[in-house]
């Protein structure tokens, strides 16, 4: 390049151009950019043949190094689960009515619980298992089914109306309005009554008429006093608390068309331990019923807790 | 050296040549990353289980496309520790083999939802879509009740199967030839299925939206959730016997 000379001001060359007197610097890459560069090169060397990289025919080059993104991930799940090896194989063998014997599995039960609780649970019994609207607040002591652990274990395991469970809790109030058992005016009546259960509403006209309507009808699952009965996952209706509302409009909706919870099987998504830990959980949050004590425990639930 | 040089030039002043050196640079790269997804063997895993979709799954899944689900929620799951232990095992790309598009997604505003099929109840579904603030006070996801209003309208079903058999989804003649009627019989349990579940195995078959008289786009939209992720047994002996045997990966 003839033209091509060096800037007298830097002692740079120049790139041999030049318009209406102005020329550009052919300033070389500084040293360190140059050195990183070639280094990269070395090591993409290194990386592919220590890496899966190079597509053949039937499948990459696995590397050196043996190394897969979904092997790395059972190594990760391996050693924690190795972290917790000991405390998961003492609850795997313990039945659970013994846990709240061993204080400190019963601690680690409730904190693995915990865990389980909110990536499981929380869409339907709300972050602080305050439940919502139709989904049961687990804090109380007011079961449906039972609040011993063994109960609240096999509650978890095969769900509630869980579709496809032989073993799932079942139960189904009739629809007293939709399927014309009585009516609107004997529904009213009933809904009168059931409210004056737990004096939300006065005894009245209505309501003596609705007690005779309860007793033929509702008494079989709910009892002659309106107290529920965990053996039909009926609730008792002569308290304050309620799944759906305690008003006239629900109660009398839930009589003439009843919505009927679903809550799905566990057993069969998470593994026998993380169902302990889950029940230990909820059975501490404040409601939690002595094992031997619960009444409803009269019809023994053969369940192979440990083999499930 | 100079005379590379002086070449070198020659493709800079011309733009053309410019053009195509830049085109023939970017396709090496295509071919090398993407081509070979054609052919080598373990871009799909080889899982049993994976089915097309019914046609009540498939109307659920355009309602899902309609109404951009996939802006906010992903479906898959990446092997990471924290992924899989919120949401389950991850993601095969067997498990999406049959959708056209695919809804991996791109971003999680709501959870992933690649195995979200029998996690809830039917009713909660129902419940949250109408208000998912009802259920999880947090949430900003906005409301969709009018799809419990709307009755489901798939102008020709069958069409809709033979256009994705047409690119490649497994559906029978019969299948084809049944999809209205498949449709209706999935939402209604009175109604015979016929052999629904043999040509489709683990369909749900059940009326979804709580209102067993009509059959609406929240039927479909549900009977679609319910069904992710379902299909394949990913933690069975033969899903991790294949999956063991991975490599290059």
């Amino acid at each position: 390049m003839a033209n091509k000379r060096l800037d007298e001001a830097t002692n740079t060359e120049t790139v041999g151009h030049e318009w209406d007197g102005i020329e550009e610097l052919n300033t070389p890459l500084p040293r360190w950019w140059l050195w990183s560069f070639y280094a990269s090169i070395v090591f993409a060397i290194g990386y592919v043949i220590a890496y899966p990289a190079l597509p053949g025919i039937h499948s990459a080059t696995p590397g050196m190094l043996g190394w897969t993104s979904r092997g790395q991930l059972d190594k990760e799940l391996k050693s924690a689960a190795d972290e917790r090896a000991k405390t998961v194989a003492a609850l795997k063998d313990m039945p659970i009515e013994q846990l709240p014997q061993h204080p400190d599995l019963m601690r680690a039960a409730v904190a693995g619980g915990a865990a389980a609780f909110k990536v499981n649970c929380v869409q339907c019994h709300g972050a602080g298992a305050a439940g919502s609207n139709g989904f049961p607040n687990l804090n109380d002591d007011d079961w449906l089914w039972g609040g011993d652990l063994k109960t609240i274990q096999q509650t978890l395991i095969h769900g509630i109306r869980q579709p496809g469970d032989d073993e799932t809790r079942m139960s189904q109030m009739p629809a007293f309005g939709r399927d014309g058992l009585l009516t609107p005016a004997q529904i009213q009546d009933t809904t009168s009554f059931v409210l004056s259960l737990s004096g939300k509403e006065k005894p009245s006209a209505a309501s003596q008429r609705g007690k005779a309507v309860f007793e033929a009808n509702c008494a079989v699952c709910h009892g002659p006093e309106g107290k529920g009965d965990r053996q039909f996952g009926a609730p008792n209706l002569s308290d304050a608390i309620w799944l759906f509302a305690g008003n006239r409009d629900a109660v009398s909706t839930q009589i003439g068309n009843p919505r009927h919870g679903v809550m799905p099987a566990w057993g069969t998504r998470l593994d026998p331990v993380t169902i302990k830990m889950l029940a230990a959980y909820v059975h501490s949050l404040g409601g939690g019923e002595e094992f031997a004590a619960a009444p409803a425990e009269a019809q023994p639930e053969a369940e192979a807790t440990t083999a499930e | 050296m100079t005379s590379i040089v002086e070449r070198h030039k020659t493709l800079e002043k011309n733009v053309t040549l410019l053009g195509i050196g830049a085109f023939i640079t970017v396709a090496i790269g295509g071919i090398v990353e993407i081509a070979p997804l054609f052919w080598i063997d373990n871009t799909i895993e080889k899982v049993q289980g994976m089915r097309p979709y019914t046609p009540l799954e498939q109307a659920g899944r355009d309602i899902y496309v309609r109404e951009g689900c996939y802006v906010c929620h992903s479906q898959m799951i990446r092997p990471f520790r924290d992924e899989t232990e919120r949401y389950g095992h991850y993601s095969l790309a067997a498990e999406s083999m049959y959708d056209h598009p695919f809804q991996w997604g791109s971003e999680r505003t709501g959870p992933d939802l690649a195995r979200v099929g029998n996690r809830y109840s039917d009713e909660w579904h129902v419940q949250h879509l109408k208000n998912p603030q009802s259920v999880v006070p947090e949430s900003v996801m906005p409301k969709y009740g009018f799809l419990a209003e709307t009755d489901l309208e798939v102008p020709n079903v069958a069409a809709n199967l033979k256009a994705l058999s047409d690119v490649g989804v497994p559906y029978t003649d019969k299948d084809i030839e049944m999809a209205m009627a498949d449709l209706k019989a999935q939402a209604d349990p009175e109604a015979d299925a016929g052999d629904l579940e043999t040509r489709y195995p683990k369909a749900q078959i059940r009326d979804f939206d709580g209102n067993p008289s009509r059959l609406t786009e929240m039927d479909a939209l549900v009977a679609y959730l319910q069904m992710l992720g379902t299909l394949v047994d990913v933690n069975g002996p033969a899903a991790q016997e294949e999956l063991a045997s991975e490599h290059g990966r």
